[in-house]
């Protein structure tokens, strides 16, 4: 599924990354917790969150994540938004809360990302 | 040929946490190291960078680049690990609620810098510096 359809599901407002709308994304990891996605996640995957802070944007620069969407109508700050710019990264808001937000995606036939098991 | 870099970690500075890291996956990108080679060091980078922001008084990152591996040296002043062993349990974090609430503070790091790593050691006690060295082999 690309980003642009996804947009669409989610009823989402891109902010940053416009012109990478049509990437691929095959996996999707939801979490609010940084410290997870760099000890867990093993694919280049679509994260889902509501941490919204310059962290969440490093957190998917080192772990080649290039799309983010940010639930629970969160808004990032410009220093957010600056840094996902700069890394390519491409950033949607959704009003929809975490939970329907994977539901939405999950019905739609995207799969949960491949994890490092414990 | 070798490549030298380092880069001073300042305490407590969040705005900057996560530059060193940053710089250090984009030389390696320039110099053509395979993607999930860099992505064991960057994610191993930004733990321990993050660990000197959160838990140091500061410090320093040291990058080593030869033709057979790349070396990150994570070198701090100071407080030290009391018990290093129990620091590098899964789920063990004294990491205050400000940084939890930034989402870090899992106790996932030193763990997941072992195991990004071929090599991985770690040294420190009470009161003395916290060194640490990620080593990937290219
Ligand atoms: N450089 C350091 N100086 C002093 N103490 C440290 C240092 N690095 C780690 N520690 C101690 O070891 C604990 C475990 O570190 P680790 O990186 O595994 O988890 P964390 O930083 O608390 O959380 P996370 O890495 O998941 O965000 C820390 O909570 C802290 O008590
Ligand atoms: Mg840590």
């Amino acid at each position: 599924m690309n980003l642009r359809e996804i947009q669409k599901l989610l009823d989402a407002e891109v902010l940053s990354g416009e012109e990478y709308i049509d990437r691929e994304v095959k996996t999707v990891f939801a979490c609010d917790l940084m410290s997870d996605v760099l000890a867990f996640v093993e694919d280049k995957t679509l994260l889902l969150t509501g941490l919204v802070n310059p962290h969440t944007i490093r957190t998917a620069e080192m772990m080649d994540i290039n799309a983010i969407v940010f639930v629970r109508g969160k808004m990032p700050d410009k220093e957010t938004l600056n840094l996902a710019e700069e890394n390519g990264i491409v950033i949607l808001i959704t009003k929809y809360i975490l939970y329907t937000s994977c539901g939405i995606l999950y019905k739609n036939g995207l799969a949960g990302a491949e994890i490092v098991h414990k | 040929m070798n490549i030298k870099l380092s880069y001073d970690i300042a305490k407590s500075d969040f705005s900057k946490a996560g530059e060193a890291s940053s710089n250090i996956k984009k030389v390696l990108r320039q110099l053509g190291i395979p993607a999930d080679i860099i992505k064991r060091i960057a994610v191993s980078t930004y733990e321990a960078e993050m660990n000197i922001v959160i838990h140091s008084d500061g410090g320093r990152i040291d990058l080593l680049v030869t033709p057979e591996k790349i070396q990150v040296k994570a070198v701090d002043k100071g407080p030290g690990i009391k018990d290093v062993e129990l620091a590098m349990k899964e789920g063990f974090s004294t990491a205050p609620n400000e940084v939890r609430e930034m989402g870090f503070g899992a106790g996932m790091g030193l763990p997941n810098m072992k195991r990004c790593a071929d090599e991985f050691h770690i040294s420190s006690s009470l009161g003395n510096p916290t060194e640490i060295t990620i080593i990937v082999n290219i």
